[in-house]
C-alpha cells in the first residue's frame, strides 16, 4: 500500500471514530440538562421556567414544584425500644411478601435496622453518647433525588417516578445486579434463590418476586396509591416515630418536624440527595 | 475455509478434547445453577459481584490487547506483525465470546437478557459496554474473516475492509475504557472511584493480551510448525514489559493517594488486598498471598524479559515463562484483586469475604475451557491457511 493511501485511510478512520461517537458525546454533555429538566418542566407547568436551571447551576436549592415524597425516623422515640423498630420491620416484610430467609448471604430486606456507625459511616464515631451506642437505627431505600441505581440500571427495571419513589419493574429486571453497586446505602436484594418458599403468610395484594431479581423498599408506593400510610409508619403510628409526606409542601407534617428539629441525612457527601432524614 | 478445523493430528484432537471435558463440566455446573439460582455462588447481599464479573472484565483486557499487533502493522506499517494480526484478531474474538459467557452466567434472569436492547438505556454504562463489545466482535469478525481470505486467494484484501481494521483501533480501546467505567463512575466504591482505573485497565491489557499471543505463538512453532519470527516476539516482549511497567505505575499512584491523603476509603481495599485488613478485632486478608503473589511474578517477568534483552540471550521458553508469569500477575491483579478488593467493605461499612463455590469454579473453568477451544480452532484456521499459501 502507498504512503498515500495510508495517510487517506488514517484521516479516514479518525473521522469515522468522530462520527460514531457524535451522539455519545451529545448524549453525554447534554445529561445536566436531562437530569435538571425534571425541574425545568415542573417550573414550565408553574409559569417561572428562567430561574430554575439558574438556581440549580449555582448550587442553591431549586424552588420545590410538584410532589416529591419524603420520610422521616425520629431516633429519639426508638432508643431504649427495639420492638417498636422490630414491629416496623415486620410490618412492611409482611405487607410486601419479604421472604424471610435467616442466612446473612441471601438475606432479603427492605427496611432492617443497624448500628450507627454502620447506617451513618462518615459522621464521627468517636467518643459516641451510649444511647448511640447502644441503640440499632433503622434503615431502608432513601429514595434519592439523585438515585445511582436509575443512573446504572440498563433496561430502566428502577425508575424514578414524579412523586419522588424510586421504583422496581420486577418482571423487567435482567438480574445484573448493577444498582446494588451503584447504591451507596446497601439499600437493594437480589433474590439469589426462588424466595417463595421462604414466605410465612402471604399477601395477596402484592406480588411475590421471582428468584434473579433485584428489590427493595418502595416506599409503599402501591398503599399510598390507595390513600393509606407507609407499612412502618403505620406500625408504630402511636409513638410518632415516623413521618411521611411531601418534602415540597411547606405545610406538610413532615416540613413542620423538619423546619423545627435538627435533621441528618445517610453519606450528603455522595449528592445523592435522600429523601429519608433522621433526627438522632 | 472452516473445514480446517476438522482435519488435524492425533495431538490436535487430544487437546480438544482435553477443553471439551472442562466445557461439559461447566455445562452441567451451569445447568445447576440456571434450575436453583445463583444463590449456588458465593455472591451474597453484600458481595454481589464476584468470579464472573471480574474475568469479565480481565478477558475484555485480552480481547482489547489485540490492538497492540494490529496497531504497529496497519497504522505504523510495521510488517514484522505481518503474520501475527490474524492471530490478534482471533484472541480478540474468542475473548469477547467469553466477555459475553460470564455476563449470561452473572444475571439472575438470562431469559431477559435481551431487555438491555429492547430498552436502550444510554444512561447506563451497562448498554454502552454491550455496545462497544458488540461491536468490537464484529468489526474482529468482519477483518479477520476477510483478510484471511483473501490471503488464502494470495489476492489483496479489498480496500473496503481496511476501514473496518481501522475503525477496530478506536474500538478497542473503548471496550476497556467503557468496561472501566462500569466500575469508576459508582459512588460510595472509594477503591474503584477513581479516575486512573481506565488507563490502568488498558495498560494492563496491553500487557495481558500480547502475553497470551506470544505463549500461543510459541506453542504453535513447537506444534504446528509456525514461526512467527525472532524480531516479532522480541518486539512483543518489549511492548508487554512497557505496558506491565505502566501498569505498575498506576498501581504504586493509588497506594500514594490512599495512604498519603491517610482517607480510610481509600485506603481500606489496598490495606485488605496487600496487608489485610483490620475490623473489630479481626483482620481480614485472604487475598494477601495472591496480591503479593502478583507483584512477585510481575516483577520477576520484567526482570527475566530485562536479563534477555541486556545480555542478548533467551531461549523461547524463558520467553514464554517471563509472559505466563507476567500474564499470571495481570490475571491475580485484575482478574481477581481489582473486583474482590473493591467489593470487600459494604455500603453498611461491614467486611466481607468471598469464597467462590465448587459450582461457580467449574462454570467459570468451563468458559475458559471454551475460550481457549474457540482459539484452537481459530488458530488452527489461521495456520493451515497460512500452510496452504506456502506450499
Amino acid at each position: 500500500m502507498d504512503k498515500q493511501r495510508r495517510k487517506f485511510l488514517k484521516v479516514a478512520g479518525a473521522t469515522a471514530l468522530a462520527g460514531i461517537s457524535a451522539p455519545a458525546v451529545v448524549k453525554l454533555t447534554s445529561s445536566p440538562a436531562i437530569a435538571s429538566s425534571e425541574h425545568g418542566a415542573a417550573a414550565d407547568a408553574h409559569g417561572a421556567p428562567a430561574d430554575a436551571h439558574k438556581a440549580a447551576a449555582h448550587g442553591a436549592e431549586e424552588a420545590p414544584k410538584g410532589v416529591r415524597l419524603g420520610l422521616l425516623v425520629d431516633m429519639r422515640k426508638f432508643y431504649g425500644k427495639p420492638e417498636l423498630l422490630d414491629k416496623a420491620i415486620a410490618a412492611c416484610h409482611k405487607v410486601h411478601n419479604v421472604p424471610q430467609i435467616d442466612n446473612r448471604k441471601s438475606e432479603i430486606k427492605w427496611v432492617w435496622k443497624a448500628p450507627f456507625e454502620n447506617v451513618f459511616p462518615e459522621h464521627s464515631n468517636s467518643h459516641s453518647s451510649k444511647i448511640r451506642k447502644e441503640n440499632d437505627f433503622l434503615i431502608m431505600c432513601n429514595h434519592c433525588d439523585e438515585p445511582p441505581c436509575v443512573r446504572v440500571c440498563p433496561t430502566q427495571a428502577t425508575y424514578r417516578l414524579p412523586n419522588g419513589i424510586v421504583a422496581m419493574d420486577f418482571h423487567r429486571c435482567i438480574g445484573c445486579r448493577f444498582c446494588m453497586m451503584g447504591c451507596p446505602y446497601g439499600a437493594r436484594s437480589f433474590n439469589w434463590e426462588n424466595p417463595r418458599p421462604y414466605i410465612k403468610e402471604y399477601n395477596p395484594d402484592f406480588p411475590s418476586r421471582m428468584r434473579g431479581v433485584v428489590e427493595k423498599c418502595n416506599f409503599c408506593g402501591e398503599r399510598i396509591a390507595l390513600g393509606k400510610e407507609p407499612a412502618c409508619l403505620e406500625a408504630v403510628k402511636e409513638s410518632g416515630a415516623i413521618v411521611f409526606g411531601d418534602l415540597n409542601d411547606p405545610g406538610s407534617e413532615i416540613r413542620e418536624v423538619l423546619d423545627k428539629e435538627n435533621t441528618i441525612q445517610r453519606k450528603p457527601s455522595l449528592g445523592t440527595k435522600p429523601s429519608v432524614f433522621y433526627i438522632v | 475455509m472452516i473445514e480446517k478445523v476438522f482435519k488435524g493430528n492425533s495431538r490436535y484432537w487430544m487437546w480438544l478434547a482435553f477443553l471439551s471435558a472442562f466445557v461439559g463440566v461447566g455445562a452441567i455446573c451451569y445447568i445447576r445453577q440456571y434450575l436453583f439460582g445463583l444463590g449456588l455462588t458465593g455472591m451474597g447481599r453484600d458481595l454481589s459481584w464476584g468470579l464472573y464479573i471480574s474475568q469479565f472484565t480481565f478477558l475484555v483486557g485480552v480481547a482489547a490487547g489485540g490492538l497492540m499487533l494490529v496497531l504497529p502493522y496497519y497504522i505504523h506499517n510495521y510488517k514484522v506483525f505481518g503474520r501475527l494480526t490474524i492471530l490478534g484478531e482471533f484472541l480478540a474474538i474468542s475473548a469477547i465470546i467469553m466477555c459475553l459467557m460470564f455476563i449470561m452466567a452473572d444475571i439472575g434472569q438470562p431469559l431477559r437478557g435481551l431487555n438491555m436492547m429492547l430498552h436502550p438505556t444510554p444512561n447506563s454504562m451497562l448498554f454502552w459496554d454491550m455496545v462497544v463489545l458488540l461491536g468490537y466482535l464484529g468489526l474482529n469478525v468482519i477483518c479477520a474473516w476477510v483478510i484471511l481470505t483473501a490471503e488464502r486467494k494470495q489476492v489483496k484484501p479489498p480496500k473496503w475492509v481496511y476501514f473496518f481494521v481501522y475503525l477496530s483501533i478506536p474500538f478497542a480501546v473503548s471496550i476497556h475504557t467503557v468496561t472501566a467505567m462500569l466500575y469508576c463512575g459508582l459512588p460510595g466504591r472509594h477503591f474503584w472511584l477513581s479516575a486512573i482505573t481506565a488507563p490502568r485497565f488498558l495498560a494492563s491489557a496491553f500487557a495481558a493480551g500480547p502475553a497470551l499471543i506470544v505463549i500461543a505463538c510459541l506453542v504453535m512453532k513447537r506444534v504446528a510448525n509456525f514461526d512467527a519470527g525472532k524480531e516479532a516476539i522480541s518486539k512483543l516482549t518489549t511492548i508487554i514489559m512497557y505496558a506491565a511497567l505502566i501498569n505498575a505505575f498506576f498501581v504504586l499512584l493509588e497506594f500514594f493517594v490512599g495512604y498519603y491523603s491517610n482517607i480510610p476509603g481509600h485506603k481500606h481495599s489496598l490495606e485488605y488486598l496487600f496487608f489485610g485488613l483490620e475490623h473489630h478485632g479481626v483482620v481480614y486478608n485472604n487475598l494477601v498471598p495472591f496480591m503479593w503473589t502478583s507483584v512477585m511474578l510481575c516483577f520477576g517477568g520484567l526482570g527475566l524479559f530485562a536479563y534477555m534483552k541486556i545480555r542478548k540471550v533467551g531461549t523461547d521458553l524463558m520467553v514464554g515463562i517471563g509472559c505466563g508469569m507476567i500474564f499470571f500477575a495481570l490475571w491475580l491483579d485484575k482478574g481477581l484483586g481489582f473486583v474482590l478488593g473493591g467489593l470487600v467493605v459494604s455500603p453498611l461499612h461491614e467486611i466481607v469475604e468471598y469464597y467462590p463455590t465448587a459450582n461457580e469454579i467449574g462454570i467459570t473453568v468451563g468458559i475458559w475451557a471454551t475460550g481457549f477451544l474457540l482459539v484452537t480452532l481459530m488458530y488452527k484456521i489461521a495456520v493451515d491457511v497460512e500452510h496452504e499459501v506456502e506450499a
